[in-house]
């Protein structure tokens, strides 16, 4: 991976600049649901295509943000501050 | 030497005033100042220049530009240098590589002669030595011994700095030759910053080493490319194209990083050789390589040449090398049509329709047999031109993401659909005037007929691999390796497909034959560039260099360099709990949580309560993962309401910062996150006389009522601004110091000093480990893995389930809770004297694993071995007798603890 990735702070670097922090994910709230709260600890959806990750500029800002990226082409579609993405555009054909 | 050189003339390389002598196989040579090791070589009358990589077969230089493996040598013990691209110096040592015992004399070229019965054919060792299945380890030995090229010293140590630079420009154009240099000066023309890269000696390709007649064009394009201000590397080569357009260029001892705007390929063409007999006999070369030899050179070792070809650039070189003053005899065209006026109005025989079938001599070329309608005709010589026409250079292109196409017309793969910031241009592009050309079919001479030089892959090994089923290109490529040598193809690409199409009976126009997949490395790349300075540097603390000067043993610890004792581990754990001891933990991680929300944060972060903590004072804390698995500990000062001070543990420091920050950016509470781990140094005074010994310097109260155990506060010590903490890792009486690091040596020098009359020692982290292993202290990391949770690493009175908030691990560790403990984390000493190993097993009743020791040491102190181990809950009972296994065969008992070995009540820590 070489691609170039534009922090929120900092503008466009190379990705290994970055400390990569997983897809971002809906936290389980409770104990009691096993299958959900097992689901959010240990599965990931691993996309082949758009998707929403956690992003942490380690050689710069030291600070998080948000990316949507396609992972088959590592085209980053949007940066954002934490939470604050715009909705997904429609996927392209499926 | 000057007798084997021809008149000087523009346009060569060489210094005709300046020699430069060298060794040769342990003889001194003589060459000229811009010779070359192979040009200087050629002139002194060396032939053979390697041996080949499976057969030994002699092998001279072919393409004299660094394309192919014949010329790679060993020079100052480096191994495969490309003799032909690296200039001669005064005095170095040049080596044949795989030849034994000698280039000339060479036992292993038996194993090539011994064929077939005994054949080296592609797959043989699978196939034959694969019986008796114990003797593999003796053939392996044999085999390696005699394939491969060069060898590795495994003692060698590195001499020599290597670096890596980032660069960023306009345009970055790889390759020097005539459409290379026009589009670099045409970008910084228009005042854009430029950067070319040349991997040969001279810049200007074929217009270089051409002839005289193009010299004129080449100084003026040279001095326009300089007037423009382009930035030219060279020798210097592009290892590949990765994605976002990241090129890395090696050069010397520096891998830069270019990340340019624009990325022009201009790597050209390359000549490709002809499929037949004995191709790879010393004196058989490419024109392009004679004629580098001849015009840069001056070189003219031959008697006579004889031109094979199947292109008008075969027709070019021989007329440029009679030009040069070469004794062309005849050319051999293997097409019927093409017009060979131009060589018969030199006065050469022209040999229409002839192609070659085989090279005659056994180390050097005495002769060739051409062939047309089975008519065959021998024509003595010493040198063997050969030009199947040349290949664009797009292996970069289709690394970068280039599509490559075929095209019917000009016989070539050209590039197609190009990826944003990506130009080709000049002969890679497919725009040169000579296109390529489909050479004639391989003729079935009986002899070997190379196809991939790097690998010694002949026209029978393809055969063969087809035979077994392996039946295109891609696959034909992974059993025979044809492609995969130094030379990445360029060699032996395009002939490979045309010896499959051949054998397939496709058109060999047909895309059907397909391209291998180029990937990176383009060229031969040596490790060191590869592993060149990082940027992790070394941290070393305030206090470093007073501990190298005090026999510290520094070792690495995560980033760090630390003491690992100061030469008696044993008496730097006396000192401590006898009198007085001194430890730099400014490795801990430091943290401030800082705002109105600091105390939320926190609650919501550990599985800890920290919103009840009273104003300074200090809690021990673990951190855990949402998994409930214990992360990191450290400990928790409350300096304010509104303000805390967290530590960590050393390796953890820059992982909890992430891990803070990252909760905070999703819970965007009120509170900040500012990590001082560097800024702030931190030293931990401890043992009994330790009150006593703070005391002279400063004027806090450190009396027990005042300050006691587990409590934080702000001091003056020694003039310095410390914040300290009253903690007992260690299970003494003991103050961590953390103070601004800039004054870390001068406050370490005055606790030495009011440390003397107690006999204060410093201790290192190995005495460290004993005294914390003595409270049954954990390391998390070492005690603790990716699966251990408090509950059943023994800390369930940390884990507040009932706090109101939600935190961190809590939907885990509540289902952990109602699972039930499975292990548990429990102390052990051990009985008859032996000190288990580290990470051995437990062994239970049945003779079954059951259960880990994760730490060990020989206590001085409790005069037995104590740890930690990790047992069955059914097991773990306090008293409970375990064996634990010793690899020296029998077992070592031991007793279960739960209690701390050594002041189980903490009466030390708290006096
Ligand atoms: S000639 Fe080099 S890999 Fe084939
Ligand atoms: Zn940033």
């Amino acid at each position: 991976m070489s691609f170039i990735l534009s922090c929120p702070n900092c503008g466009p670097r190379a990705v290994d600049e970055y400390a990569y922090g997983g897809e971002v994910t809906e936290r389980a709230r409770t104990s009691g649901d096993e299958r959900a709260l097992f689901h959010y600890l240990y599965f990931r959806t691993n996309t082949g295509g758009d998707q929403r990750e956690w992003w942490f500029h380690s050689s710069g800002c030291r600070e998080w943000f948000q990316a949507e990226r396609n992972t088959t082409r590592n085209e980053v579609l949007q940066v954002a501050r934490p939470g604050e993405l715009a909705p997904s555009r429609e996927p392209a054909g499926g | 030497m000057a007798e084997r050189r021809l008149a000087q003339r523009q346009g060569e390389l060489i210094d005709r005033s300046q020699e430069v002598s060298f060794q040769w196989e342990g003889r001194e040579v003589t060459g000229y100042a811009g010779d070359t090791i192979a040009s200087a070589l050629y002139a002194a009358g060396t032939r053979v220049f390697s041996r080949s990589f499976k057969y030994h077969r002699p092998r001279g230089l072919m393409c004299c530009s660094g394309q192919c493996p014949n010329c790679l040598v060993e020079v100052d013990g480096q191994p495969t240098v490309r003799a032909c691209m690296t200039p001669v110096e005064q005095g170095m040592d040049v080596k044949h590589l795989n030849a034994w015992p000698s280039l000339q004399r060479d036992f292993l070229h038996l194993v090539g002669r011994l064929t077939p019965s005994f054949g080296m054919q592609v797959g043989f060792y699978y196939k034959t030595f694969i019986h008796p299945r114990r003797a593999w380890p003796l053939y392996e030995k044999i085999l390696r011994n005699a394939a491969g090229l060069g060898k590795l010293d495994p003692e060698h140590r590195r001499t020599e700095r290597f670096d890596k630079v980032h660069r960023h420009v306009d345009v970055l154009v790889i390759g020097g030759g005539e459409a290379g240099l026009e589009a670099a000066a045409e970008a910084a023309e228009q005042g854009r910053h430029v950067a070319l890269v040349e991997e040969g000696l001279a810049l200007g390709g074929q217009l270089a080493w051409g002839g005289p007649r193009s010299n004129g064009r080449l100084t003026a394009l040279i001095e326009r490319v300089n007037a423009a201000g382009v930035e030219i590397l060279q020798p210097a080569y592009a290892g590949g194209v990765y994605e976002g357009l990241l090129v890395p260029v090696f050069q010397g001892r520096t891998m830069h990083r270019f990340r340019p705007a624009e990325l022009v390929i201009a790597t050209g063409s390359i000549e490709q050789p002809l499929v037949f007999g004995n191709n790879d006999l010393p004196g058989v070369m490419l024109a392009s390589g004679a004629r580098r030899l001849v015009n840069q050179f001056r070189l003219m070792p031959w008697e006579q040449a004889v031109v094979l070809t199947s292109s008008d650039e075969g027709l070019a070189a021989a007329l440029d090398l009679a030009d040069g003053g070469v004794n062309v005899l005849a050319v051999a065209d293997s097409r019927r049509g093409a017009d060979g006026s131009a060589i018969e109005d030199a006065g050469i025989e022209y040999l229409a329709g002839f192609q070659p079938w085989q090279a005659k001599g056994s180390k050097a070329v005495t002769g060739v047999v051409v062939t047309r309608d089975g008519e065959h005709r021998t024509l003595a010589c010493d040198l063997l031109v050969m030009s199947g026409g040349s290949v664009g250079q797009t292996a970069l292109v289709s690394q970068g993401g280039g599509g490559i196409r075929y095209d019917r017309d000009q016989r070539r793969y050209v590039p197609d659909s190009l990826p944003d910031g990506m130009r080709v241009v000049g002969a890679a592009a497919g725009s040169a005037a000579a296109a390529g050309a489909v050479p004639a079919q391989a003729p079935k001479t009986g002899c070997k007929q190379v196809v991939c030089f790097c690998e010694d892959v002949t026209t029978k090994d393809i055969a063969l691999s087809l035979d077994e089923g392996f039946s295109s290109l891609e696959l034909s490529k992974r059993y025979t390796t044809v492609t995969m040598g130094p030379c990445q193809g360029r060699m032996c690409h395009r002939n490979s497909g045309l010896v499959i199409a051949d054998q397939l009976g496709l058109d060999p126009d047909s895309q059907r034959v397909g391209v291998t997949t180029s990937r990176p490395p383009h060229n031969p790349t040596s490790f060191s560039l590869l592993a060149a300075r990082g940027y992790e540097p070394v941290k070393r603390t305030s206090t470093h260099h007073w501990h190298a000067e005090h026999g510290g043993k520094m070792l690495w610890a995560g980033d760090w360099k630390r003491p690992y004792d100061y030469g008696d581990g044993d008496s730097e754990v006396d000192a401590v709990h006898e009198s007085l001891g001194l430890i730099d933990v400014s490795t801990l991680g430091k943290l401030i949580v800082r705002g109105p929300d600091a105390a939320a944060f926190l609650e919501r972060l550990y599985p800890n309560r920290f919103g009840d903590m009273k104003l300074a004072r200090v809690r021990y804390g673990i951190v855990c993962g949402d998994d409930g698995s214990i992360i990191d500990d450290g400990t928790v000062a409350r300096l304010s309401e509104q303000e805390y001070y967290v530590t960590t543990t050393s390796s953890g420091a820059g992982g909890m910062e992430q891990w803070f920050t990252w909760w905070n950016a999703v819970w965007k509470m009120d509170c900040e996150i500012v990590n001082v781990t560097s800024t702030i140094a931190a030293f931990n005074l401890a043992g009994p006389n330790a009150r006593t010994a703070l005391s002279t310097l400063t004027d806090f109260d450190l009396s027990n009522e005042a300050f006691p155990y587990l409590g934080a506060g702000h001091a003056q010590i020694a003039g310095v601004p410390c914040l300290v903490l009253r903690i007992g890792f260690v299970g003494e009486l003991g103050y961590e110091l953390h103070l601004p690091a800039a004054a870390g040596e001068h406050l370490w020098e005055k606790l030495m000093e009011a440390g003397e009359p107690h006999a204060v020692k410093p201790f290192g982290l190995e005495p460290q480990r004993v005294l914390r292993l003595e409270k049954m202290h954990i390391i998390v990391g070492q005690d603790t893995n990716a699966e251990s949770n408090p509950l059943e690493a023994g800390m369930p009175w940390i884990v507040k389930l009932d706090k109101e908030s939600d935190w961190i691990g809590r939907y885990a560790i509540e289902w952990y809770k109602r699972r039930g403990n499975r292990l548990t984390l429990v102390g052990w000493e051990a009985q008859n004297g032996g000190v288990p190993i580290e990470g051995t097993q437990v062994v239970g009743a049945d003779g079954q694993p059951a259960g880990r020791i994760t730490s060990s040491r020989f206590s001085r102190r409790l005069g037995k071995a104590i740890g930690i181990a990790w047992l069955p809950v059914e097991q773990s009972e306090e008293g409970t007798a375990i064996r634990i296994s010793d690899p020296k065969g029998s077992t070592i008992p031991a007793t279960v603890t739960h209690k701390a070995f050594y002041d189980p009540d903490g009466e030390r820590l708290r006096s």
